[in-house]
Protein backbone atom coordinates (compact mmCIF):
# COMPACT_ATOMS: atom_id res chain seq x y z
CA UNK A 1 0.00 0.00 0.00
CA UNK A 2 1.47 3.33 -0.94
CA UNK A 3 -0.04 6.85 0.56
CA UNK A 4 0.04 9.82 -2.08
CA UNK A 5 -0.18 13.41 -1.00
CA UNK A 6 -0.28 15.61 -4.09
CA UNK A 7 -0.49 19.64 -3.02
CA UNK A 8 -2.06 21.04 -6.32
CA UNK A 9 -3.36 24.61 -7.30
CA UNK A 10 -7.27 25.34 -6.25
CA UNK A 11 -8.05 26.28 -9.52
CA UNK A 12 -6.83 22.63 -10.46
CA UNK A 13 -8.78 20.41 -8.16
CA UNK A 14 -12.04 19.99 -10.00
CA UNK A 15 -10.40 18.47 -13.25
CA UNK A 16 -8.34 16.48 -11.23
CA UNK A 17 -11.15 14.92 -9.10
CA UNK A 18 -12.89 14.40 -12.24
CA UNK A 19 -10.15 12.39 -13.78
CA UNK A 20 -9.33 10.46 -10.69
CA UNK A 21 -13.03 9.33 -10.39
CA UNK A 22 -12.53 8.37 -14.21
CA UNK A 23 -9.49 6.01 -13.42
CA UNK A 24 -12.06 4.35 -10.76
CA UNK A 25 -10.23 5.83 -7.45
CA UNK A 26 -13.03 6.18 -5.13
CA UNK A 27 -11.83 8.04 -1.89
CA UNK A 28 -9.93 10.83 -1.15
CA UNK A 29 -9.15 13.49 1.66
CA UNK A 30 -8.60 17.20 0.43
CA UNK A 31 -7.75 20.02 2.73
CA UNK A 32 -7.29 23.55 2.08
CA UNK A 33 -4.43 24.20 2.84
CA UNK A 34 -1.53 27.36 2.70
CA UNK A 35 1.80 27.07 1.66
CA UNK A 36 4.51 27.75 -1.01
CA UNK A 37 7.37 26.22 -2.30
CA UNK A 38 9.81 27.96 -4.90
CA UNK A 39 6.61 30.05 -5.99
CA UNK A 40 6.98 33.86 -4.35
CA UNK A 41 3.78 35.39 -3.36
CA UNK A 42 2.13 38.13 -4.11
CA UNK A 43 1.45 41.81 -2.84
CA UNK A 44 -1.35 43.34 -1.34
CA UNK A 45 -1.62 47.11 -0.59
CA UNK A 46 -4.37 48.41 2.17
CA UNK A 47 -4.31 52.43 1.83
CA UNK A 48 -0.48 52.54 1.05
CA UNK A 49 0.36 49.73 3.62
CA UNK A 50 1.64 46.81 1.39
CA UNK A 51 1.62 42.87 2.77
CA UNK A 52 3.72 40.43 1.05
CA UNK A 53 1.54 37.06 1.48
CA UNK A 54 4.03 34.50 0.52
CA UNK A 55 1.79 31.67 1.88
CA UNK A 56 -0.40 30.79 -1.30
CA UNK A 57 -3.91 28.64 -0.78
CA UNK A 58 -3.35 25.20 -2.31
CA UNK A 59 -5.48 22.25 -2.31
CA UNK A 60 -3.93 18.74 -0.53
CA UNK A 61 -5.10 15.51 -1.61
CA UNK A 62 -4.46 12.46 0.05
CA UNK A 63 -4.67 8.73 -0.99
CA UNK A 64 -3.98 5.61 -0.02
CA UNK A 65 -3.53 3.27 -2.48
CA UNK A 66 -3.11 -0.53 -3.47
CA UNK A 67 0.47 -0.63 -5.28
CA UNK A 68 -0.74 -1.20 -8.57
CA UNK A 69 -2.49 1.85 -8.90
CA UNK A 70 -0.29 4.41 -7.95
CA UNK A 71 0.96 4.65 -11.33
CA UNK A 72 -1.83 5.30 -12.95
CA UNK A 73 -3.00 7.93 -10.23
CA UNK A 74 0.37 9.80 -10.73
CA UNK A 75 -0.31 10.37 -14.60
CA UNK A 76 -3.56 11.55 -14.23
CA UNK A 77 -2.75 13.63 -11.66
CA UNK A 78 0.08 14.92 -13.78
CA UNK A 79 -1.94 15.54 -17.09
CA UNK A 80 -4.42 17.18 -15.15
CA UNK A 81 -3.12 19.30 -12.18
CA UNK A 82 -0.48 20.77 -14.63
CA UNK A 83 -0.33 24.28 -15.27
CA UNK A 84 2.56 24.86 -16.79
CA UNK A 85 3.66 27.77 -14.50
CA UNK A 86 5.58 27.71 -11.52
CA UNK A 87 3.41 27.12 -8.36
CA UNK A 88 1.64 23.88 -9.53
CA UNK A 89 2.42 21.74 -6.69
CA UNK A 90 3.93 18.78 -5.86
CA UNK A 91 2.87 14.94 -5.70
CA UNK A 92 4.60 12.80 -2.20
CA UNK A 93 4.38 9.39 -1.89
CA UNK A 94 5.47 6.97 0.90
CA UNK A 95 4.42 3.25 2.24
CA UNK A 96 2.15 2.81 4.55
CA UNK A 97 2.33 -0.17 6.97
CA UNK A 98 -1.09 -0.76 7.51
CA UNK A 99 -4.76 0.10 7.11
CA UNK A 100 -8.05 -0.77 9.30
CA UNK A 101 -11.35 -0.42 8.26
CA UNK A 102 -13.15 1.16 11.52
CA UNK A 103 -16.54 -0.10 11.16
CA UNK A 104 -15.83 -4.23 10.79
CA UNK A 105 -11.69 -4.25 11.96
CA UNK A 106 -10.85 -5.07 7.96
CA UNK A 107 -7.28 -4.53 7.43
CA UNK A 108 -4.45 -4.56 4.57
CA UNK A 109 -5.55 -3.64 1.11
CA UNK A 110 -9.39 -4.95 1.63
CA UNK A 111 -9.85 -1.91 3.97
CA UNK A 112 -9.08 0.48 1.62
CA UNK B 1 -45.53 87.87 -12.70
CA UNK B 2 -46.08 84.80 -14.27
CA UNK B 3 -45.07 82.96 -11.34
CA UNK B 4 -47.33 85.31 -9.02
CA UNK B 5 -50.38 84.46 -11.22
CA UNK B 6 -49.22 80.68 -11.03
CA UNK B 7 -49.38 80.82 -7.40
CA UNK B 8 -52.68 82.79 -6.84
CA UNK B 9 -54.26 79.62 -9.40
CA UNK B 10 -52.58 77.29 -7.17
CA UNK B 11 -53.64 78.85 -4.10
CA UNK B 12 -57.57 78.79 -5.35
CA UNK B 13 -57.15 75.52 -6.23
CA UNK B 14 -56.02 74.32 -2.88
CA UNK B 15 -58.96 76.62 -1.05
CA UNK B 16 -61.10 74.62 -3.48
CA UNK B 17 -59.61 70.98 -2.37
CA UNK B 18 -59.18 71.90 1.19
CA UNK B 19 -62.91 73.06 2.17
CA UNK B 20 -65.29 71.26 -0.88
CA UNK B 21 -68.22 71.84 1.01
CA UNK B 22 -68.08 75.59 1.51
CA UNK B 23 -66.73 76.04 -2.26
CA UNK B 24 -69.57 74.63 -3.49
CA UNK B 25 -71.72 76.79 -1.44
CA UNK B 26 -69.80 79.84 -2.41
CA UNK B 27 -71.49 80.36 -6.02
CA UNK B 28 -74.35 80.83 -4.35
CA UNK B 29 -73.69 83.66 -1.76
CA UNK B 30 -70.95 85.39 -4.07
CA UNK B 31 -72.41 85.25 -7.60
CA UNK B 32 -71.15 87.33 -9.95
CA UNK B 33 -75.08 89.14 -9.84
CA UNK B 34 -74.49 89.88 -6.00
CA UNK B 35 -71.02 90.25 -6.13
CA UNK B 36 -71.05 93.86 -6.22
CA UNK B 37 -73.48 94.40 -3.59
CA UNK B 38 -71.13 92.56 -0.94
CA UNK B 39 -71.83 93.21 2.29
CA UNK B 40 -69.85 93.64 4.99
CA UNK B 41 -70.53 90.13 6.36
CA UNK B 42 -69.44 88.49 3.28
CA UNK B 43 -66.14 90.41 3.11
CA UNK B 44 -65.13 89.13 6.42
CA UNK B 45 -66.55 85.35 5.68
CA UNK B 46 -63.86 86.08 2.73
CA UNK B 47 -61.08 87.30 5.32
CA UNK B 48 -61.82 84.66 7.38
CA UNK B 49 -61.62 81.92 4.67
CA UNK B 50 -58.34 83.43 3.52
CA UNK B 51 -56.80 83.36 6.86
CA UNK B 52 -58.14 79.36 6.96
CA UNK B 53 -56.23 78.92 3.61
CA UNK B 54 -53.24 80.30 5.23
CA UNK B 55 -52.85 78.16 7.92
CA UNK B 56 -53.57 75.31 6.23
CA UNK B 57 -50.64 76.41 3.88
CA UNK B 58 -48.36 76.49 6.71
CA UNK B 59 -49.70 73.34 8.04
CA UNK B 60 -48.77 71.36 4.58
CA UNK B 61 -45.24 73.07 4.34
CA UNK B 62 -44.99 71.99 8.34
CA UNK B 63 -46.08 68.23 7.13
CA UNK B 64 -43.67 68.02 4.31
CA UNK B 65 -40.66 69.19 6.00
CA UNK B 66 -41.44 67.41 9.30
CA UNK B 67 -42.01 64.13 7.08
CA UNK B 68 -38.24 65.01 5.61
CA UNK B 69 -36.67 65.52 8.99
CA UNK B 70 -37.79 62.46 10.58
CA UNK B 71 -36.45 60.49 7.58
CA UNK B 72 -33.17 62.73 7.54
CA UNK B 73 -32.89 62.06 11.36
CA UNK B 74 -33.56 57.99 10.86
CA UNK B 75 -31.05 58.68 7.74
CA UNK B 76 -28.27 59.89 10.00
CA UNK B 77 -28.63 57.46 12.63
CA UNK B 78 -27.90 54.75 10.31
CA UNK B 79 -24.55 56.17 9.43
CA UNK B 80 -23.46 55.40 12.94
CA UNK B 81 -25.13 52.23 13.03
CA UNK B 82 -25.05 49.99 11.03
CA UNK B 83 -22.86 52.33 8.32
CA UNK B 84 -19.78 53.25 10.78
CA UNK B 85 -19.91 49.95 12.83
CA UNK B 86 -19.69 47.84 9.35
CA UNK B 87 -17.14 50.44 7.72
CA UNK B 88 -14.61 50.15 11.28
CA UNK B 89 -15.89 46.52 11.46
CA UNK B 90 -14.94 45.11 8.34
CA UNK B 91 -11.50 47.07 8.89
CA UNK B 92 -10.39 45.72 11.84
CA UNK B 93 -8.56 42.20 12.54
CA UNK B 94 -11.47 39.50 13.12
CA UNK B 95 -10.60 39.31 17.09
CA UNK B 96 -11.45 43.19 17.63
CA UNK B 97 -14.99 43.15 15.11
CA UNK B 98 -17.61 43.62 18.12
CA UNK B 99 -15.30 45.70 20.25
CA UNK B 100 -15.30 48.21 17.61
CA UNK B 101 -18.82 47.61 16.23
CA UNK B 102 -19.94 48.01 19.91
CA UNK B 103 -18.03 51.26 20.45
CA UNK B 104 -20.22 52.56 17.60
CA UNK B 105 -23.33 51.37 18.83
CA UNK B 106 -22.68 52.17 22.48
CA UNK B 107 -22.84 55.85 21.31
CA UNK B 108 -26.29 55.15 19.82
CA UNK B 109 -26.94 54.53 23.48
CA UNK B 110 -25.21 56.50 25.85
CA UNK B 111 -25.18 59.73 23.82
CA UNK B 112 -28.63 59.73 23.21
CA UNK B 113 -29.41 59.92 27.14
CA UNK B 114 -26.56 62.49 27.58
CA UNK B 115 -28.46 64.82 24.75
CA UNK B 116 -31.87 64.38 26.08
CA UNK B 117 -30.54 64.92 29.47
CA UNK B 118 -28.57 68.25 28.93
CA UNK B 119 -26.58 67.85 26.18
CA UNK B 120 -29.16 69.32 23.49
CA UNK B 121 -29.59 72.28 26.43
CA UNK B 122 -25.79 73.09 26.99
CA UNK B 123 -25.55 73.06 22.36
CA UNK B 124 -29.26 74.81 21.89
CA UNK B 125 -30.59 76.76 24.51
CA UNK B 126 -29.52 80.40 25.48
CA UNK B 127 -27.29 82.76 23.78
CA UNK B 128 -24.36 82.45 24.71
CA UNK B 129 -20.91 82.80 22.78
CA UNK B 130 -19.56 79.52 24.05
CA UNK B 131 -21.97 77.19 25.29
CA UNK B 132 -25.30 77.45 25.86
CA UNK B 133 -27.59 76.96 29.25
CA UNK B 134 -29.77 74.45 30.70
CA UNK B 135 -32.81 76.25 29.83
CA UNK B 136 -33.54 73.14 28.03
CA UNK B 137 -32.33 70.06 30.28
CA UNK B 138 -34.69 67.36 30.61
CA UNK B 139 -35.96 68.71 27.34
CA UNK B 140 -37.74 71.43 29.53
CA UNK B 141 -40.21 73.07 26.39
CA UNK B 142 -39.21 71.29 23.80
CA UNK B 143 -41.91 69.72 22.31
CA UNK B 144 -44.51 69.75 19.48
CA UNK B 145 -44.35 73.75 18.61
CA UNK B 146 -41.61 74.64 16.55
CA UNK B 147 -38.21 76.48 18.13
CA UNK B 148 -38.36 79.44 16.02
CA UNK B 149 -34.38 80.19 16.79
CA UNK B 150 -33.60 76.99 14.28
CA UNK B 151 -36.52 76.02 12.17
CA UNK B 152 -39.72 77.53 12.09
CA UNK B 153 -41.51 74.83 10.50
CA UNK B 154 -40.79 71.47 12.21
CA UNK B 155 -41.63 70.33 16.19
CA UNK B 156 -39.38 71.30 18.21
CA UNK B 157 -38.91 67.65 19.79
CA UNK B 158 -37.73 66.75 15.69
CA UNK B 159 -35.09 69.41 15.85
CA UNK B 160 -34.03 68.17 19.02
CA UNK B 161 -33.63 64.50 17.40
CA UNK B 162 -32.10 65.60 14.57
CA UNK B 163 -29.59 66.91 16.07
CA UNK B 164 -29.10 64.20 18.34
CA UNK B 165 -28.19 61.84 15.59
CA UNK B 166 -24.66 64.29 14.79
CA UNK B 167 -24.34 64.04 18.45
CA UNK B 168 -23.46 60.44 18.28
CA UNK B 169 -21.74 59.53 15.29
CA UNK B 170 -19.35 62.23 16.39
CA UNK B 171 -17.88 60.57 19.27
CA UNK B 172 -18.43 57.29 17.28
CA UNK B 173 -16.32 58.76 14.41
CA UNK B 174 -12.59 58.65 16.77
CA UNK B 175 -12.82 55.03 17.70
CA UNK B 176 -11.35 54.66 14.59
CA UNK B 177 -8.27 56.12 15.43
CA UNK B 178 -7.59 53.89 19.05
CA UNK B 179 -9.15 50.49 17.52
CA UNK B 180 -7.90 47.37 18.53
CA UNK B 181 -6.94 48.67 21.43
CA UNK B 182 -8.77 50.50 23.55
CA UNK B 183 -10.86 49.23 26.23
CA UNK B 184 -14.48 49.32 26.84
CA UNK B 185 -14.87 51.29 30.42
CA UNK B 186 -12.05 53.87 29.27
CA UNK B 187 -14.29 54.30 25.73
CA UNK B 188 -17.25 54.84 27.91
CA UNK B 189 -15.88 57.70 30.11
CA UNK B 190 -13.73 59.14 27.19
CA UNK B 191 -16.71 59.75 25.16
CA UNK B 192 -18.74 61.04 27.92
CA UNK B 193 -16.70 63.24 28.90
CA UNK B 194 -15.49 64.58 25.57
CA UNK B 195 -19.27 64.66 24.80
CA UNK B 196 -19.40 67.79 27.20
CA UNK B 197 -16.29 69.21 27.13
CA UNK B 198 -15.46 69.11 23.28
CA UNK B 199 -19.15 68.61 21.49
CA UNK B 200 -21.72 70.57 23.06
CA UNK B 201 -19.92 73.80 23.01
CA UNK B 202 -18.78 73.68 19.97
CA UNK B 203 -22.03 72.78 18.45
CA UNK B 204 -22.97 76.06 20.12
CA UNK B 205 -20.28 78.02 18.67
CA UNK B 206 -20.86 77.32 15.61
CA UNK B 207 -24.69 76.68 15.37
CA UNK B 208 -26.19 77.75 18.12
CA UNK B 209 -27.69 80.79 18.67
CA UNK B 210 -25.24 83.54 19.81
CA UNK B 211 -22.45 81.40 19.23
CA UNK B 212 -19.47 83.37 18.26
CA UNK B 213 -18.69 81.50 14.99
CA UNK B 214 -22.18 81.18 14.12
CA UNK B 215 -22.64 81.91 10.51
CA UNK B 216 -25.88 84.08 10.93
CA UNK B 217 -24.70 86.93 13.22
CA UNK B 218 -21.36 85.44 15.18
CA UNK B 219 -18.12 87.56 15.36
CA UNK B 220 -16.71 85.07 13.02
CA UNK B 221 -19.19 83.94 10.65
CA UNK B 222 -18.00 80.82 9.77
CA UNK B 223 -19.83 78.47 7.09
CA UNK B 224 -20.14 75.10 8.64
CA UNK B 225 -23.38 73.83 7.03
CA UNK B 226 -23.70 70.25 8.10
CA UNK B 227 -20.78 69.64 10.54
CA UNK B 228 -17.32 70.02 8.92
CA UNK B 229 -15.64 71.53 11.74
CA UNK B 230 -18.83 70.47 14.51
CA UNK B 231 -18.29 66.91 13.24
CA UNK B 232 -15.61 66.11 11.59
CA UNK B 233 -12.82 68.39 12.49
CA UNK B 234 -13.82 67.82 16.14
CA UNK B 235 -13.66 64.12 15.62
CA UNK B 236 -10.61 63.90 13.21
CA UNK B 237 -8.51 66.38 15.21
CA UNK B 238 -9.45 64.28 18.48
CA UNK B 239 -9.15 60.99 17.16
CA UNK B 240 -5.02 61.77 16.15
CA UNK B 241 -4.22 62.86 19.85
CA UNK B 242 -6.16 59.32 20.97
CA UNK B 243 -3.73 57.47 18.13
CA UNK B 244 -0.56 59.75 19.54
CA UNK B 245 -1.58 59.24 23.30
CA UNK B 246 -2.02 55.83 23.19
CA UNK B 247 0.90 54.67 21.34
CA UNK B 248 0.95 52.24 18.49
CA UNK B 249 -0.53 48.69 18.17
CA UNK B 250 1.18 45.70 19.48
CA UNK B 251 3.06 44.94 15.84
CA UNK B 252 2.45 47.76 14.65
CA UNK B 253 3.85 48.71 11.69
CA UNK B 254 5.99 45.38 10.99
CA UNK B 255 3.15 42.78 11.58
CA UNK B 256 0.96 42.71 8.90
CA UNK B 257 -3.08 43.90 9.78
CA UNK B 258 -4.83 43.97 6.93
CA UNK B 259 -8.66 44.23 7.08
CA UNK B 260 -10.89 41.17 8.35
CA UNK B 261 -13.52 41.88 5.53
CA UNK B 262 -13.82 44.22 3.49
CA UNK B 263 -17.19 43.50 1.99
CA UNK B 264 -18.53 44.81 5.76
CA UNK B 265 -16.80 47.67 4.96
CA UNK B 266 -17.68 47.82 1.41
CA UNK B 267 -21.95 47.96 2.71
CA UNK B 268 -20.78 50.34 5.20
CA UNK B 269 -19.47 52.68 3.52
CA UNK B 270 -22.58 52.56 1.00
CA UNK B 271 -25.26 52.87 4.28
CA UNK B 272 -22.66 55.81 4.92
CA UNK B 273 -23.02 57.87 1.55
CA UNK B 274 -26.42 57.31 1.43
CA UNK B 275 -27.31 58.03 5.01
CA UNK B 276 -25.09 61.29 4.70
CA UNK B 277 -28.24 62.82 2.49
CA UNK B 278 -30.12 63.01 5.34
CA UNK B 279 -27.12 64.44 7.16
CA UNK B 280 -26.34 66.98 4.40
CA UNK B 281 -29.80 67.75 2.73
CA UNK B 282 -31.27 67.31 6.45
CA UNK B 283 -29.13 70.15 7.01
CA UNK B 284 -31.63 72.42 5.34
CA UNK B 285 -33.71 71.56 7.72
CA UNK B 286 -36.47 71.77 5.45
CA UNK B 287 -37.92 69.87 2.92
CA UNK B 288 -37.05 73.02 -0.40
CA UNK B 289 -34.82 74.01 -2.68
CA UNK B 290 -31.72 74.17 -0.31
CA UNK B 291 -32.06 70.69 0.99
CA UNK B 292 -32.74 69.42 -3.14
CA UNK B 293 -29.34 71.71 -4.10
CA UNK B 294 -27.24 70.26 -1.06
CA UNK B 295 -28.19 66.60 -1.90
CA UNK B 296 -27.36 66.74 -5.25
CA UNK B 297 -23.83 68.76 -3.82
CA UNK B 298 -23.42 65.96 -1.65
CA UNK B 299 -23.60 63.06 -3.94
CA UNK B 300 -21.13 64.70 -6.41
CA UNK B 301 -18.83 65.67 -4.06
CA UNK B 302 -18.53 61.60 -2.97
CA UNK B 303 -18.29 60.37 -6.56
CA UNK B 304 -15.56 62.65 -7.54
CA UNK B 305 -13.77 61.96 -4.31
CA UNK B 306 -13.74 58.14 -4.83
CA UNK B 307 -12.97 59.11 -8.33
CA UNK B 308 -10.32 61.14 -7.61
CA UNK B 309 -8.83 58.73 -4.63
CA UNK B 310 -9.05 55.75 -7.29
CA UNK B 311 -7.11 57.50 -10.01
CA UNK B 312 -4.35 58.31 -7.64
CA UNK B 313 -3.89 55.31 -6.33
CA UNK B 314 -4.11 53.69 -10.07
CA UNK B 315 -0.98 55.70 -10.64
CA UNK B 316 0.53 54.98 -7.50
CA UNK B 317 -0.02 51.10 -7.50
CA UNK B 318 -1.05 49.99 -10.83
CA UNK B 319 -4.14 48.94 -9.72
CA UNK B 320 -7.34 51.07 -8.10
CA UNK B 321 -9.04 49.37 -5.33
CA UNK B 322 -12.27 48.79 -3.67
CA UNK B 323 -10.92 49.93 -0.34
CA UNK B 324 -9.10 53.15 -2.12
CA UNK B 325 -12.87 53.67 -3.78
CA UNK B 326 -15.01 53.39 -0.67
CA UNK B 327 -12.39 55.60 1.25
CA UNK B 328 -12.44 58.26 -1.76
CA UNK B 329 -15.94 58.12 -1.05
CA UNK B 330 -16.13 58.88 2.61
CA UNK B 331 -13.85 61.30 2.38
CA UNK B 332 -15.40 63.07 -0.32
CA UNK B 333 -18.85 63.21 1.90
CA UNK B 334 -16.84 64.46 4.83
CA UNK B 335 -15.39 67.22 2.83
CA UNK B 336 -18.78 68.09 1.20
CA UNK B 337 -20.34 68.31 4.40
CA UNK B 338 -19.47 72.03 5.49
CA UNK B 339 -19.71 73.45 1.76
CA UNK B 340 -23.10 71.47 0.69
CA UNK B 341 -25.94 74.04 1.32
CA UNK B 342 -23.74 76.82 0.29
CA UNK B 343 -22.08 75.58 -3.20
CA UNK B 344 -22.88 74.93 -6.71
CA UNK B 345 -22.76 71.07 -8.22
CA UNK B 346 -19.56 71.97 -10.01
CA UNK B 347 -17.84 73.56 -7.02
CA UNK B 348 -19.04 70.62 -5.33
CA UNK B 349 -16.99 68.18 -7.27
CA UNK B 350 -13.92 70.41 -7.04
CA UNK B 351 -13.96 69.83 -3.80
CA UNK B 352 -14.50 66.09 -3.50
CA UNK B 353 -11.70 65.76 -5.62
CA UNK B 354 -9.50 67.31 -4.06
CA UNK B 355 -10.60 65.54 -0.75
CA UNK B 356 -10.02 62.54 -2.31
CA UNK B 357 -6.27 63.19 -3.72
CA UNK B 358 -5.31 64.74 -0.52
CA UNK B 359 -7.27 62.21 1.66
CA UNK B 360 -5.27 59.33 -0.07
CA UNK B 361 -2.08 60.77 0.47
CA UNK B 362 -2.63 61.98 3.79
CA UNK B 363 -3.34 58.32 5.12
CA UNK B 364 -0.63 56.67 2.68
CA UNK B 365 2.24 58.95 2.83
CA UNK B 366 1.71 61.48 5.52
CA UNK B 367 0.64 58.92 8.38
CA UNK B 368 3.98 56.62 7.18
CA UNK B 369 5.92 59.87 7.55
CA UNK B 370 5.49 60.65 11.34
CA UNK B 371 4.49 56.96 12.00
CA UNK B 372 1.77 57.40 14.31
CA UNK B 373 -1.05 54.62 14.28
CA UNK B 374 -4.25 56.37 13.11
CA UNK B 375 -5.64 52.33 13.01
CA UNK B 376 -8.46 53.59 10.56
CA UNK B 377 -7.67 56.77 9.47
CA UNK B 378 -9.88 58.62 11.70
CA UNK B 379 -7.69 61.43 11.17
CA UNK B 380 -6.64 61.09 7.64
CA UNK B 381 -10.33 60.95 6.25
CA UNK B 382 -12.39 63.27 8.87
CA UNK B 383 -9.74 65.59 10.18
CA UNK B 384 -7.68 66.09 6.57
CA UNK B 385 -11.00 65.89 4.72
CA UNK B 386 -13.15 68.40 7.38
CA UNK B 387 -10.15 71.30 6.90
CA UNK B 388 -9.89 71.02 3.53
CA UNK B 389 -13.90 71.33 3.14
CA UNK B 390 -14.66 73.97 5.84
CA UNK B 391 -12.00 76.14 3.84
CA UNK B 392 -12.96 75.53 0.42
CA UNK B 393 -16.31 76.29 1.70
CA UNK B 394 -15.27 80.13 1.91
CA UNK B 395 -13.73 80.04 -1.56
CA UNK B 396 -16.87 78.36 -3.07
CA UNK B 397 -20.11 79.24 -1.05
CA UNK B 398 -22.27 81.17 -3.23
CA UNK B 399 -25.05 83.56 -2.42
CA UNK B 400 -27.11 82.33 -5.24
CA UNK B 401 -27.14 79.45 -3.87
CA UNK B 402 -27.64 80.54 -0.03
CA UNK B 403 -28.04 84.30 0.88
CA UNK B 404 -27.18 83.82 4.30
CA UNK B 405 -25.54 87.55 4.96
CA UNK B 406 -28.59 88.86 3.44
CA UNK B 407 -30.48 89.06 -0.13
CA UNK B 408 -27.79 91.59 -1.72
CA UNK B 409 -24.83 90.09 -0.01
CA UNK B 410 -21.52 88.09 -1.03
CA UNK B 411 -20.94 84.55 0.82
CA UNK B 412 -17.68 83.25 -0.49
CA UNK B 413 -14.70 83.77 -2.57
CA UNK B 414 -17.16 83.05 -5.92
CA UNK B 415 -19.49 85.88 -4.66
CA UNK B 416 -15.56 88.01 -4.52
CA UNK B 417 -16.16 87.78 -0.32
CA UNK B 418 -12.82 86.16 -0.09
CA UNK B 419 -12.46 87.17 3.77
CA UNK B 420 -15.05 84.27 4.33
CA UNK B 421 -11.67 82.22 3.57
CA UNK B 422 -10.69 84.02 6.63
CA UNK B 423 -13.47 83.54 8.31
CA UNK B 424 -13.47 79.51 7.74
CA UNK B 425 -10.08 79.68 9.04
CA UNK B 426 -10.57 81.33 12.13
CA UNK B 427 -13.09 78.48 12.44
CA UNK B 428 -10.95 75.53 11.53
CA UNK B 429 -8.44 76.77 14.25
CA UNK B 430 -10.73 77.04 16.84
CA UNK B 431 -12.22 73.76 16.29
CA UNK B 432 -8.60 72.24 15.90
CA UNK B 433 -7.65 73.93 19.27
CA UNK B 434 -10.50 73.51 20.91
CA UNK B 435 -10.42 69.38 19.84
CA UNK B 436 -6.47 69.33 20.85
CA UNK B 437 -6.86 70.92 24.25
CA UNK B 438 -10.18 69.01 25.29
CA UNK B 439 -9.18 65.57 24.34
CA UNK B 440 -5.54 65.54 26.22
CA UNK B 441 -7.43 67.03 29.26
CA UNK B 442 -9.97 64.43 28.94
CA UNK B 443 -7.45 61.75 27.87
CA UNK B 444 -5.36 62.37 31.18
CA UNK B 445 -8.66 61.90 33.35
CA UNK B 446 -9.81 58.55 31.35
CA UNK B 447 -6.45 57.21 32.28
CA UNK B 448 -6.16 58.24 36.02
CA UNK B 449 -9.96 56.72 36.38
CA UNK B 450 -10.27 53.66 34.29
CA UNK B 451 -7.55 53.45 32.10
CA UNK B 452 -7.52 54.03 28.29
CA UNK B 453 -5.53 50.76 26.74
CA UNK B 454 -6.57 47.92 26.86
CA UNK B 455 -3.45 45.75 28.79
CA UNK B 456 -1.26 43.40 26.22
CA UNK B 457 -2.53 40.36 27.11
CA UNK B 458 -5.98 41.67 26.78
CA UNK B 459 -5.03 43.73 23.42
CA UNK B 460 -3.29 40.14 21.86
CA UNK B 461 -5.81 37.84 22.73
CA UNK B 462 -8.84 40.49 21.10
CA UNK B 463 -11.17 43.23 22.41
CA UNK B 464 -14.11 40.57 21.21
CA UNK B 465 -13.02 38.46 24.16
CA UNK B 466 -11.03 40.27 26.51
CA UNK B 467 -13.47 43.28 26.51
CA UNK B 468 -16.82 41.77 26.15
CA UNK B 469 -16.64 38.18 26.16
CA UNK B 470 -17.85 36.84 23.18
CA UNK B 471 -16.68 36.35 19.45
CA UNK B 472 -17.73 37.98 16.32
CA UNK B 473 -17.30 34.68 14.54
CA UNK B 474 -17.94 31.63 16.27
CA UNK B 475 -16.34 28.71 13.97
CA UNK B 476 -17.26 25.54 15.56
CA UNK B 477 -20.95 26.65 16.33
Amino acid sequence: MMKLEAIIQPSRFESVKDALHEVGIEGMTVTEVRGHGRQKGHTEVYRGREYTVDLLPKIKLEMVLPDKLVNTVVDTILKTAKTGKIGDGKIFISRVEEAIRIRNEERGESAL
Amino acid sequence: MKRAVLCSWFAIGLFLLALPLPAQQAPATSSPASASAASPQTSKEVSDRLAQLDQRVTAAQAAGDNAWMLTSAALVLMMTGPGLALFYGGLVRRKNTLAIMMQSFAMMGLISVLWALVGYSLAFGGDGPIIGNFSHAFLRGVGMEPNLDYAGTIPHLTFMIYQMMFAVITPALITGASAERMKFSGTVLFMTLWFFVVYAPLAHMVWGKGGFLNAAGGRFPCLDFAGGTVVHISSGVSALVCALYMGKRIGFPKQPMPPHSLVLSFIGACLLWVGWFGFNAGSALAANGLAASAFVATHLGAAAAAIGWSVAEWFKNGKASALGAISGAVAGLVAITPAAGFVRPMPAMVIGLAAGVLCYFMVTRVKALFGYDDALDAFGVHGAGGTIGALLTGVFAQQIVNPIFGPNNPVGGRDGHWAQVGNQLVGVLVAWGFALVGTIVILKITDLVTGFRANEEQEMEGLDISQHGEEAYYLES
